[in-house]
Formats: C-alpha cells, sequence, structure tokens
C-alpha cells in the first residue's frame, strides 16, 4: 500500500476513524507521519480514548443531562476537589473519592450503561473496612426490627432490641476509634 | 540483580514458565486499580501530593515484611531514557499513560516481571500480574495477596455501594481487569473470528490487538478482557472470561484441525515460505515480520517445524518493536534501519535456537 499524502514512500501507519458508523481509513509512511508532528503522534491518539469516548455519552445523553440540570441548582461543583460536573463530562475523569457522592444522581444511570445495569458492588471489601461493613449491616436490619416491634406496641421485645443495638453501636464505635 | 535486565532481556522469566493451554493462551493478565483516600486523584492532584503518593507507598514496600518475597524495584519515570520507558511499555510492564505522563509516575518491579505495581497512572495504583499461559485464578489469588498486604498499611479509597472508586467511572467496582492474550492463526485464516469477535463484545468482553486500544491484531494476536468492573464478584468476573477463553482454544483447536484435513499443503506451504522468509531475509517491516512469526509458530504447534522453542513468537514480537530495537542497536533507528536490524536480529534468534535445541 502506497502513502496517501507523498504517493511515493509504503505506507507504514494505518490510521481508521470510526464517527457514526462510517469508517474513514488512513495510510501514511513514517516520513509524512513524522512531518505532519502531532496529527499522527501517539499523544494525540489521546483522541480516541475511552476517557474521550466516555465524555462523548454523557454529554449526549440526555436522561443524564436533564437529571443533572433539576439538580444543579444544588451542587454546582465537589467540595473537597472543586470538580465540575461539566469538566467530568469533559474528560471523564472524576477529581477525587468524594465526587462519587457529589455526583451520585447524574451517575447512576450512567454507572448502568457502563456496567451491564448494575450500579452496586458486589465484590471484594478491604478487610480494615470489612468487620465494620459487616455491624452496620446488622445495625440496620436491626434497627428495622425495632421500629415494628413499636408499631406492633410489642414494647418489651422493642427495649431487648434497643439495648442489643447500643450494645453493637458501642462495638463499632470502639473499633472506629482503633482505626483513628 | 542490576536493573539494566529489565530493559535488556526481552523474555521475562515468567514467560518461561510451563503452562496449560499455552500453545493458544500466551499469557494472563490481572490488574486491580486502587486510590488512597485524603489525596486527590491523578486527574487533580498537585505535583507535591504526586511525589508523597510515591513516597508512601515506598514506605509501604520498605517496612512491610513481604517486601523480599517479590524483591520489587523503584523505577522512577523521571529518572528513566526515553526509550527504556517504550521497553517496559513493549513488555506490557507499564502502560504507555505512565510512560508518557508528567504525574511524577513510577513502578515497582518484581525481578520476574510477573508484578509491576504502578504509581500515579490513572489511578494511584495499578497493581498488575502476569503469568503465563491460562492461569487467570492463580494470577488473581497473587494481585489479592498483594493488594492485602498493602491495604494493611494504606487506606483505600472504597464505598460500600460502588467498591474501590477510581479515577474512571468505567473501573469502578472491583478495579479488576483480567486479561488473556491468545494466538488465533487458524480462526483468522478461516474468517471466523470476525463472526466470533462481536459475540464476544455481546458478553460484554472486549476484544483488542496486542498492544491495547485501536490497536491492529499483530502477529494473529488478541487481547480478551472483561468491560464490566461493577456488581459482580472479582471471582465471577475471572470464571465469565475463562470460560469464553476456554471456548476460543476449542474453536480455535477445531478450526486448526479443519485446515489440516482440507488444506494440509496450503498450511504446509504457508508455515515453511514464512520461516523462508525469516530465516533469509535482510529487510522485513514489522507487521511482515509479525504474520511469519504467527505462522511459524502455528507450524511449531502442528509440529511442523522441531527445534525450535514455542516462545519464539512471543520473544520475537516483543523484540521486534521500536523500543527494543534501538535498545539492541545501541542507538536511535530510522524506520528503514529497523526493517534492517529487525531481519538480522531473527534471523540470529532463530540459528541460536536451532543450535541449542
Amino acid at each position: 500500500m502506497i502513502c496517501q499524502q507523498c504517493e511515493m514512500r509504503p505506507a507504514t501507519l494505518h490510521f481508521t476513524k470510526i464517527i457514526n458508523g462510517e469508517k474513514t481509513e488512513m495510510h501514511v509512511c513514517e516520513q509524512c507521519a513524522s512531518e505532519n508532528g502531532d496529527t499522527f503522534s501517539f499523544s494525540n491518539q489521546e483522541g480516541f480514548s475511552i476517557n474521550n469516548l466516555l465524555a462523548g455519552l454523557l454529554n449526549l445523553d440526555p436522561a443524564v443531562t436533564e437529571n443533572y440540570k433539576q439538580q444543579s441548582q444544588e451542587v454546582l461543583s465537589c467540595p473537597t476537589c472543586g470538580m465540575t460536573y461539566q469538566k467530568f463530562a469533559k474528560i471523564g475523569r472524576f477529581g477525587c473519592a468524594d465526587c462519587y457522592k457529589t455526583f451520585e444522581r447524574p451517575l447512576i444511570p450512567f454507572l448502568k450503561r457502563l456496567h451491564g445495569g448494575n450500579y452496586l458492588h458486589h465484590g471484594k471489601i478491604p478487610a480494615r473496612i470489612a468487620s465494620n461493613l459487616h455491624l452496620k449491616k446488622e445495625l440496620q436490619a436491626l434497627r428495622l426490627n425495632l421500629k415494628e416491634y413499636i408499631e406492633k406496641e410489642e414494647f418489651e421485645k422493642a427495649a431487648e432490641l434497643r439495648d442489643h443495638i447500643r450494645l453493637l453501636e458501642k462495638k463499632m464505635n470502639e473499633s472506629r476509634e482503633e482505626e483513628a | 540483580m542490576s536493573q539494566d535486565l529489565f530493559f535488556s532481556q526481552p523474555v521475562s522469566s515468567w514467560m518461561r514458565q510451563e503452562a496449560s493451554n499455552s500453545d493458544i493462551v500466551l499469557s494472563s493478565r490481572i490488574r486491580l486499580a486502587r486510590n488512597l483516600t485524603h489525596y486527590l486523584f491523578p486527574t487533580l492532584f498537585s505535583k507535591e501530593q504526586a511525589v508523597e503518593v510515591v513516597r508512601v507507598f515506598e514506605q509501604v514496600f520498605q517496612k512491610s515484611e513481604n517486601t523480599n518475597q517479590w524483591n520489587l524495584h523503584l523505577l522512577k519515570m523521571n529518572d528513566l531514557q526515553p526509550l527504556q520507558k517504550q521497553v517496559l511499555v513493549e513488555k506490557h510492564l507499564i502502560s504507555p499513560n505512565l510512560a508518557e505522563g508528567d504525574n511524577d509516575g513510577a513502578c515497582f518491579l518484581s525481578e520476574k516481571e510477573d508484578l509491576s505495581i504502578m504509581v500515579n497512572e490513572e489511578d494511584h495504583l495499578r497493581i498488575q500480574c502476569l503469568f503465563p499461559g491460562l492461569q487467570l485464578s492463580e494470577a488473581l489469588s497473587t494481585a489479592n495477596k498483594v493488594d492485602n498486604w498493602i491495604e494493611k498499611y494504606v487506606d483505600y479509597a472504597f464505598d460500600e455501594n460502588r467498591g474501590y472508586l477510581t479515577s474512571c467511572p468505567t473501573n469502578v467496582g472491583t478495579g479488576l481487569r483480567a486479561s488473556v492474550m491468545m494466538h488465533l492463526p487458524a480462526l483468522v485464516m478461516t474468517r471466523q473470528i470476525h463472526r466470533i469477535i462481536p459475540a464476544i463484545n455481546q458478553l460484554g468482553l472486549v476484544v483488542r490487538g496486542i498492544y491495547g486500544e485501536g490497536s491492529e491484531a499483530l502477529g494473529n494476536i488478541f487481547q480478551i478482557s472483561n468491560q464490566m468492573t461493577l456488581g459482580k464478584s472479582e471471582e465471577d468476573i475471572v470464571a465469565d472470561l475463562n470460560s469464553v477463553v476456554q471456548q476460543l482454544i476449542t474453536q480455535e483447536h477445531s478450526a486448526r484441525d479443519a485446515l489440516f484435513k482440507t488444506s494440509r499443503l496450503e498450511l504446509e506451504d504457508r508455515v515453511y515460505r514464512s520461516y523462508g522468509v525469516l530465516a533469509n531475509s535482510r529487510i522485513i517491516e514489522s507487521k511482515e515480520a509479525s504474520q511469519c512469526l504467527s505462522d511459524v509458530r502455528l507450524g511449531i504447534d502442528l509440529g511442523y517445524i522441531k527445534g525450535l522453542s514455542q516462545n519464539i513468537l512471543n520473544e520475537l514480537i516483543i523484540m521486534t518493536q521500536p523500543g527494543f530495537l534501538q535498545k539492541y542497536s545501541g542507538g536511535p533507528l530510522k524506520p528503514q534501519e529497523r526493517d534492517i536490524k529487525r531481519a538480522t536480529l531473527i534471523r540470529e534468534r532463530l540459528t541460536i535456537n536451532k543450535n541449542i535445541n
């Protein structure tokens, strides 16, 4: 194959671009590529990176942007790192761990699209967090039970459960202090 | 061990180990993305924080009782020559992102080169384990061991609903990317690969050429990896990928059998011609070299070519990349000079290999 630019030397670099399902191919030799500098350089391929692709998805998705517009009055940027939703939509990357909470609402439909409908983690939990998380989940369940007992006016059982909950809460606070 | 070996030896020692299904699966890789809590992600952190993050991990690995088990060497990106970084990329030990980034990145590399811990890539930490053949579960268990060890000393950014928090939401949850490199010449020759790739994509897996996003399948080598990182456990992600890979192995074997039955002579002719090209050419471009190497590797698998190691494909595909060629010749090379050097190197390698055996 001959270089499309100089039409002399053999083409050794091959580019494929797909925009809206339309495929454009480009074949150039190394010399033309290096003369063109940035147009073909390695770093310029960033233009096709997953992050840019993501950014495209974020901007184009009306469900996400609409959703965001509704709450944009409340949340403009991440209090920890200053990342704005607009900037995230442009670069496709977050600035810190708190961005996940800041942009939670518009993020969930987006996560579902990325991860086959999933938005909740079902994998490994760091060991140091694990014991606490276990307690936390147990507490959540017990508090629900307590509410039921009160509604049914079974106060004796409720009092018993309340003491148990207090004990667990104490245990949880202690393990937190140990960690700190 | 001198760090020079990382840049001069093309074949990492992990590649030389015997492994199951290694006729078709060249390697298995597990990558875990992790971030520290209380530090901004590399997208936004300051230079001071970047340096601090490297220091945090340096301390972890120094004080840790396990350091000796892995024999980790610290390579700071700012201390490396561009060519050295390129060689590490070609060996898949670091990502192009880390090599090109300006985040004061670093890499902790084990002596066997089977463990590479990248610091300040897109995330603070990327733990990468490489195994020969199809050994995803083994690689996952090693990566978990390393992860648990590090986690004893640092606080990871983690949320009970979203899992491990990463810079990019495509990695959130498990932060796990599992991938295998497969040599699938018969599926390519019989054009079945065009039918198979879309089917694999529908299962939530990605198929790529060997040098990452957007690259062509060099030498009929394909990388297959998981797309989803959230909502499934690490073990399930690996099991799903594993079962697709097993099916691909079966399909590649049956395509090879079919070719052997219907076009035995043509196949034999192709293998020996390619061997002839590699053994005799004086100028060879990387695309032709990769294709011929793929044919020769198939010839070894089919028993046509004896006395050559199966590793020849993995080894020469890496050795004939621009970074290695220039390292090997001791200086920068123009494209035409590379083609000459490539041909010389391949001829030498084939001779050495034949003599040894």
